[in-house]
């Protein structure tokens, strides 16, 4: 999604990025990110509650108006309402997508890696 | 507070999202500089929404037999959309809560609420869906999606756009 943002921005768009991960967004430069500390899939908040989705498009838009430079970053005030471990479990798929099956090795080579670092 | 970005990422991705590496691109921008009131928004979601029966569901039968690769391609969400005509194809996320709510991750009823109160001048008569996961793909959102994205921008007249990744 960065390089979406990037290329629409570039051409003439302004663009805001809502994300889970505003540290990615940064990595990549982005014009102007707003953090969520959301489930993936749920960059708005909670199914039904208007209000959370309203709050969060809102300061979307407050970020839009705001920034005077690009790799503007916001966060929300906005802890997930619901049990954060079902919240977790629940918005991941029912079986690893092909990728991460792919590449399962490399991920437990990385993951030992940086514990040996940290020990 | 500050957000952390890792708190909902599966522990064992996040060495890898540790070690990505900084872009040493400069950063786009284009400055907004209209009173919101008067600005027509769009949205973009990489949740892999799509108009069930009108719409081709995203590629994901191929990704599964080729899991570098994810479908790049765009589908245009009309903005009097229903709940009931939408789906969603993805592989890397539990689309139960989009199709209960498409709301959490293309917000269009929200934007048109904000319309109606003249928080912003106009909902976008489009909003815009691609699947989330590329690798090989992204070269394809870098070259075409997004020029396409941008250029149905500029033919709609859309002053922003809010761009959500799922």
């Amino acid at each position: 999604m960065p390089v979406l943002a990037r290329v629409i921005e570039a051409a003439g768009i302004p663009t805001v990025t809502v994300t889970m991960m505003p540290v990615l967004a940064e990595k990549y430069r982005t014009s102007r990110i707003l953090g969520v500390e959301f489930p993936f899939g749920h960059s708005f908040g909670v199914v039904k509650d208007a209000g959370m989705q309203t709050r969060t498009l809102t300061a979307a838009l407050g970020l839009l108006v705001s920034a005077s430079r690009p790799e503007t970053r916001l966060d929300v005030d906005e802890k997930w309402p619901g049990d954060v471990k079902e919240a977790y479990k629940n918005w991941q798929p029912s079986e690893p997508s092909p990728i991460v099956a792919h590449n399962l090795d490399a991920i437990r080579r990385a993951r030992r890696d940086a514990a040996n670092r940290d020990a | 507070m500050t957000v952390d970005s890792y708190a909902f990422l599966p522990r064992a991705f996040r060495p890898m999202y540790e070690t990505a590496p900084q872009f040493d691109h400069d950063p786009a921008w284009t400055p907004f500089d209209k009173p919101l009131a008067e600005a027509k928004i769009a949205l973009l979601t990489s949740a892999g929404m799509f108009l069930s029966g009108s719409q081709e569901p995203f590629d994901v039968a191929r990704e599964r037999l080729e899991p570098t690769w994810g479908d790049p391609s765009l589908r245009v969400i009309p903005n009097e959309v229903t709940q009931a005509q939408l789906d969603a194809t993805h592989l890397h996320i539990n689309t139960a809560d989009l199709l209960a709510d498409m709301n959490v991750a293309l917000p269009i009823a929200r934007l048109n609420e904000l319309a109606e109160s003249g928080v912003i001048g106009a909902a976008s008569y489009e909003h815009y869906s691609v699947m989330g996961f590329q690798q090989e793909g992204a070269e394809v959102w870098r070259t075409e999606v997004g020029p396409e994205i941008a250029a149905r921008c500029h033919m709609a007249d859309i002053d922003a756009l809010i761009l959500a990744p799922a």
